[in-house]
């Protein structure tokens, strides 16, 4: 119970689709989610595979809890070789194609080999069909997602597809869901367009079933009351989403801001949740309309936007009038502070870019604020952009750079390498503000020592979802930390992994941390599953993925080298703020994790560790 | 005073708990395909619309079917479908104006909301109130009783 | 105040029960021709599926119901109407005297002019006796011939499927259910049928009836264009008709069924028609129109009985509505589905799924529509036409995506 126990295998080169039983020794051992498809993808791919190649695999897959009335069941995982990175890609998304995929009657997707021309999966209930998306190819999101409605006449029907920039090989393309929910990092919509694989369509009649109905809709509801209680869930994130950090990290100064060339941002009140509020003097309407949950969800995060019809970007282009997904905090933080851009419309157009087209805003801006420090030295010129000067501040820089990344033309074709191809290219790899190929978030290490750990150490690349220290640091969640103090990091940073690790396994959101720990996912995994999920049990399955995890790494050629943050962090001096004159001090904080975790001094697992872990 | 279900759609954030909570309630079984209300999501108006039977007056479903399978339940005015008595011929699907009577495939019969005999699951379970269960005479019922209204203009009896 | 109704079917019922809710002191007499209780035709398809009993007909449920409303049934037949000495000539002799009348009299199936129809095992499908019959002739592997392919026939090829009778279904009109849905529907029932393993031929006339001299089945069917078809039992569902007969010789006026004004009222005061016998108005066009649908009876029913106890309510007509079940395979349509001059049309067909919806406008607003395959918040379908809403910005949504009727329809009440 929780599981569906079937998991859909779908042969992209030879164009069927078999559903198969699920391996619950497996699920026994890794839970669902992250821990069981990447535990699948370990067992089924050689970590060396180039990840653009047909060999690579990519695994939808639902939690357990994905689909239930647990708070936050919405959730599922695309899990794959990163494009981006060449590490282990895990990427998590909300709205509502997870619990649809679950309600049809599957734990997992898994897609393998390459179709020989563009298809789209349509899955209803037991039927799996792959059908041709030649006339799809091309097509954005949004218009991917309108024509799959109309053609299968289901207004229920949810649509996980990528867009044109995953077509063309932007490397940190994503795949959306549900218009604006997405699989973001990692370049996980790459290796979806790398597949001929434009979309997946699903329609789910057959609902869910837990161990112990009863049980759990008692502690669903207590749980529920939890959040409802909780400051940051009932009415931070409901009230101005992730977007409540904009004002608070810029004035903890740890803001990366202009490609981390300094820690706070002067324009941040301007592109903050509460500036998102603020009633426009052009039309006098807010740019937010509205919160919205994603499946399930009873915090309401999300953020529904609409354009000033009269800014720049959208007039006479009435498909950008609507309602869509809005800025959170680490879209607003990329768009914005990493390029030095404060207009709010401008990130607002910027971001609907990313969700039409589907790409990761944070890599977008991180790589856009590295284009516009190389361009500012002299090194990229407007030939090279196409006549666009990418200067820091520019908000029709940044409109013009989205659309063409979103399309995968011109100058978007360059940016579209990611910040660390970029910057090798032209010959400044140290201006790449990435770990593993990945582009750090909103959070500067310098300021909040606890994230420079987080970041070197993300199994998936620079990361704040992979141990997110920044709620005990700043927020004092579950207590209060030092920000700029290292010592008690390594631990922090551990278990924070560890029981994320866990809980992205669930299919909950990882927001309800705010409010609950892991106590409370216990219960409700418990009255779920099948066989008893104990606290201990729990946190072990945690840290047996992050080992896994890292086991992935090692064996497609990272070493403990990797595990390093970028010059600029360890080594130039915050200029502002509550952290001036701190740098990251990566090096008092990694022996001390690596002893903790039970790795060599070089970061590799040690036997002991392994097969207490059962690895 | 009879209670009735209010929708107050401003406040729904879309997060469909309410129809779990129906699925489960009527179902056993969390399957909102199941669930006898619907959120409707309007994306380009950033509306969510919690949508489910008003138990109208007129009845539209009540008095088009031919085996007496609809019938009253005095406690709490809902019409509720008797599965014995349901012969699965559909026409209460499309006499209902308000499209809130369903065909089940599964089971050959319809599905309609019967306010859970007195304490609907949906109002329960929803994290924002925007759906209710309430005295009739001082909710936004009166807005869709107005609109129910608005669609018995074929039959306008002068009662 | 003496109320008499002539038919014990959907219309009749429901304006007995309404004529007593209205006036508890009132005399109310429900004359059915049939010896049964108050059946629902609706429902005999499932009784040939034996998916319910012949209990599971009965429209009403109570053991006494009628008794304990104080409503007097009869069963028998109306011989003739007499409206000045306003008084009812039954079959058996007796006489009916009446203040009120109401004709609810439905229909007769219509027997098409073929020789040797009158023979043992050819049945309408019409009578709970019709029901009983084609049960006891469709046997497992027996050879069955569906004459007419309308709206019964069409609901009833599920029993026949279900009692593992080889079927073949033959209709005069190019498609299958003609009067209900256009070409592309009625095709795909067709071929979704076939598929399923029914013999259906379309644009085809059953000519003779003879029987099988080589002894193998009961009958040769002989078929225009030329054709023979083997069968043991021949099921009749060429179409219905007013059951107007016993009104002939009287003063009410009838045409195709029995004429009213916009009180059901017939042309005699005081006596009025409801449900399949009533020529009435369609709600659309306001043009005559005889809606033999389960809605209209019921509910001209319950309007008929009010304005006999007094109870001053206008029908504005009936809008055509039906839902079908074929094999499996549910189809519905409303209004007018044909479309009308000027108006426009937008559909979406996928016709390897079976899926189908066709919507029809004029100008701003839906006035009828087609679908295949969809269940859930079909009667928006008929909010929308009711309502006579005006689409505004909803008309290009919908043709863009004509399965967003709720939506559209929700949008004028809460955005």
């Amino acid at each position: 119970m929780g599981w569906h126990k079937r998991v859909l295998r779908v042969n992209l080169t030879d164009g069927s689709c078999n559903a198969e039983a699920l391996n619950m020794e497996w699920a026994a051992a890794y839970l669902g989610q992250r821990g069981l498809a990447t535990k699948y993808l370990l067992e089924e791919i050689d970590p060396k595979v180039d990840p653009l190649s047909p060999e690579n695999k990519l695994i939808f897959a639902t939690g357990p809890l994905t689909g239930t009335m647990a708070s936050t069941g919405g959730r599922y995982s695309v899990v794959t070789k990163g494009a981006l990175t060449g590490a282990i890609a895990c990427s998590n998304s909300g709205g509502y194609f997870g619990a649809e995929l679950k309600f049809a009657g599957w734990d997992m997707i898994i897609f393998e080999g390459k179709a020989a021309s563009p298809v789209y999966l349509l899955l209803r209930d037991d039927s799996a069909e792959l059908l041709p998306a030649d006339d799809l190819w091309g097509k954005s999101v949004w218009e991917t997602d309108e024509i799959l409605h109309r053609r299968h006449q289901d207004p229920q029907l949810r649509v996980s597809a990528i867009g044109k920039s995953g077509e063309e090989g932007v490397l940190f393309a994503c795949i959306v869901n549900d218009l604006h929910r997405a699989a973001g990092r990692s370049g996980v919509g790459t290796v979806m367009g790398s597949k001929n694989l434009k979309a997946i369509a699903v329609r789910g009649t057959q609902g869910v079933k837990v161990k112990d109905p009863a049980r759990f809709m008692r502690v669903v509801a207590e749980k529920k009351q939890i959040l409802a209680e909780n400051a940051v869930t009932s009415q931070g994130l409901p009230t101005y989403g992730t977007q409540v950090l904009m004002n608070v990290i810029n004035e903890v100064g740890a803001l990366p801001t202009k490609n981390a060339i300094n820690v706070q941002f002067d324009g941040a009140g301007k592109i903050s949740g509460e500036a998102m509020h603020e009633v426009r003097a052009s039309d006098g309407k807010s740019n937010l309309v509205a919160n919205k949950a994603c499946f399930g969800c009873t915090i309401a995060c999300g953020r529904i936007s609409k354009m000033d019809k009269t800014h720049y970007t959208v007039v006479n282009r009435p498909e950008y009038w609507g309602a869509s997904g809005g800025l959170e905090y680490e879209a607003a933080w990329a768009l914005g502070a990493a390029t030095g851009v404060d207009d709010l419309e401008a990130l607002t157009f910027a971001n609907f870019v990313c969700n039409e087209q589907a790409f990761d805003p944070i890599t977008f801006g991180s790589t856009l604020g590295a284009a516009m420090e190389l361009y500012e030295m002299g090194l990229i010129s407007a030939a090279d952009t196409g006549g666009t000067a990418l200067n820091f501040g520019s908000a029709e820089a940044l409109t013009k750079m989205a659309e063409l990344v979103g399309k995968g033309e011109g100058f978007g074709k360059v940016l579209g390498l990611g910040s660390k191809r970029l910057c090798e290219k032209y010959g400044h790899p140290e201006l790449s503000m990435s770990v593993k190929g990945q582009e750090f978030p909103a959070y500067d290490p310098r300021g909040i020592q606890g994230m420079g750990l987080t970041y070197a150490t993300s199994n998936r690349g620079a990361c704040h979802l992979r141990s997110y220290t920044v709620a005990s640091e700043i927020l004092g969640i579950p207590e209060k930390t030092d920000p700029l103090a290292t010592e008690g990091k390594a631990g922090l940073v551990k278990a924070f992994q560890d029981a994320t690790a866990a809980v992205d396994s669930t299919g909950l959101c990882l927001f309800t941390t705010f409010a609950w720990s892991l106590d409370d996912f216990q219960p409700q995994v418990d009255a779920a599953c099948d066989g008893e999920w104990s606290l201990e049990r729990l946190s072990e399955v945690g840290e047996r993925i992050w080992n896994m995890e890292r086991q992935f790494n090692l064996a497609a050629g990272f070493t403990g080298k990797d595990d390093t943050l970028p010059k600029r962090l360890r080594k130039d001096a915050a200029k502002t703020g509550p952290a001036k004159g701190r740098v990251n001090d990566l090096k008092k904080m990694l022996p001390e994790y690596y002893q903790l975790r039970g790795w060599d001094d070089i970061g590799v697992p040690t036997q002991e560790t392994l097969a207490r872990l059962g690895l | 005073m009879m209670r009735s279900l209010s929708i107050a759609p401003e406040k729904c954030t879309g997060c469909l708990q309410c129809e779990m909570a129906c699925s489960y309630e009527n179902e056993g079984v969390f399957n909102p395909a199941k669930s006898r209300i619907k959120v409707f999501v309007f994306e380009h108006e950033g509306r969510n619309v919690p949508y489910t039977c008003t138990q109208c007056a007129d009845a539209w479903c009540k008095n088009a079917c031919p085996t007496e399978a609809i019938q009253i339940n005095a406690a709490t005015g809902a019409k509720e479908i008797n599965n014995g008595l349901c012969v699965g011929c559909k026409v209460c699907t499309i006499a209902c104006p308000f499209g809130t009577v369903n065909y089940n495939h599964a089971t050959g019969k319809v599905i309609k909301c019967d306010l859970c005999g007195g304490d609907p699951a949906c109002a329960k379970a929803c994290p924002t109130q925007a759906i209710t269960y309430v005295d009739a005479d001082w909710t936004g019922y009166g807005k869709m009783r107005g609109w129910a209204e608005r669609t018995d203009n074929q039959s306008s009896a002068q009662v | 105040m003496r109320h008499a109704i002539i038919g014990a079917g959907p219309t009749g019922v429901v304006a007995a029960e309404t004529l007593r809710a209205q006036d508890p002191e009132a005399e109310v007499v429900l004359l059915g021709d049939e010896p049964e209780p108050a059946y629902s035709r609706m429902a005999i398809p499932y009784l040939l599926a034996g998916r319910i009993d012949e209990t599971g007909t009965y429209l009403r449920h109570t053991p006494d119901h009628f008794e304990n409303l104080g409503i007097r049934c009869i069963q028998d037949r109306v011989s003739h109407v007499d409206t000045d000495s306003r008084r009812l000539s039954l079959q058996n002799g007796s006489e009916l005297e009446f203040d009120r009348l109401l004709i609810a009299s439905g229909s007769h199936p219509v027997k098409p002019p073929i020789i040797g129809l009158d023979q043992p095992a050819i049945h309408h499908c019409w009578t709970l006796q019709d029901a009983r019959r084609i049960m006891q002739h469709a046997a497992a592997g027996s050879r069955v011939v569906l004459m007419g392919a309308g709206f019964i026939g069409s609901i009833i090829m599920e029993a026949m499927v279900q009692r593992k009778v080889k079927l073949t279904v033959v209709e005069m009109a190019d498609r299958m259910v003609p009067r209900m849905m256009d070409q592309t529907a009625g095709n795909l029932i067709k071929r979704w049928c076939m598929e399923r393993g029914v013999d259906v031929r379309t644009s085809t006339r059953i000519s003779a009836i003879e029987p099988d001299s080589s002894g193998g089945t009961r009958y040769r069917l002989q078929t225009d264009p030329a054709g023979e078809i083997a069968a043991d039992l021949v099921v009749v569902a060429t179409g219905v008709r007013p059951a107007i007969g016993f009104l002939e010789g009287s003063a009410i006026e009838t045409r195709q069924g029995v004429v009213v004004d916009d009180h059901l009222q017939t042309s005699v005061e005081g006596i009025y028609a409801a449900g399949d016998v009533c020529d009435g108005f369609d709600w659309n066009t306001g043009n005559r129109a005889i809606h033999a649908i389960q809605p209209v009876a019921a509910e001209t029913g319950r309007l008929a009985a009010l304005n006999m106890s007094g109870c001053n309510t206008v029908y504005s007509g009936s809008l055509a509505m039906n839902v079908l079940d074929s094999i499996g395979l549910i189809s519905t349509s409303y209004g007018q589905w044909q479309g009308v001059d000027g108006g426009d049309a937008a559909q979406l067909l996928d016709e390897s799924r079976y899926r189908y919806i066709k919507l029809q406008f004029d100008g701003e607003r839906l006035i009828g529509a087609i679908t295949l395959g969809l269940t859930q918040h079909v009667g928006v379908l008929r909010g929308l036409i009711q309502s006579r809403i005006k689409l505004g910005g909803w008309k290009p949504r919908l043709v863009s995506d004509p399965t967003r009727i709720m939506e559209a329809y929700l949008a004028g009440m809460h955005l």
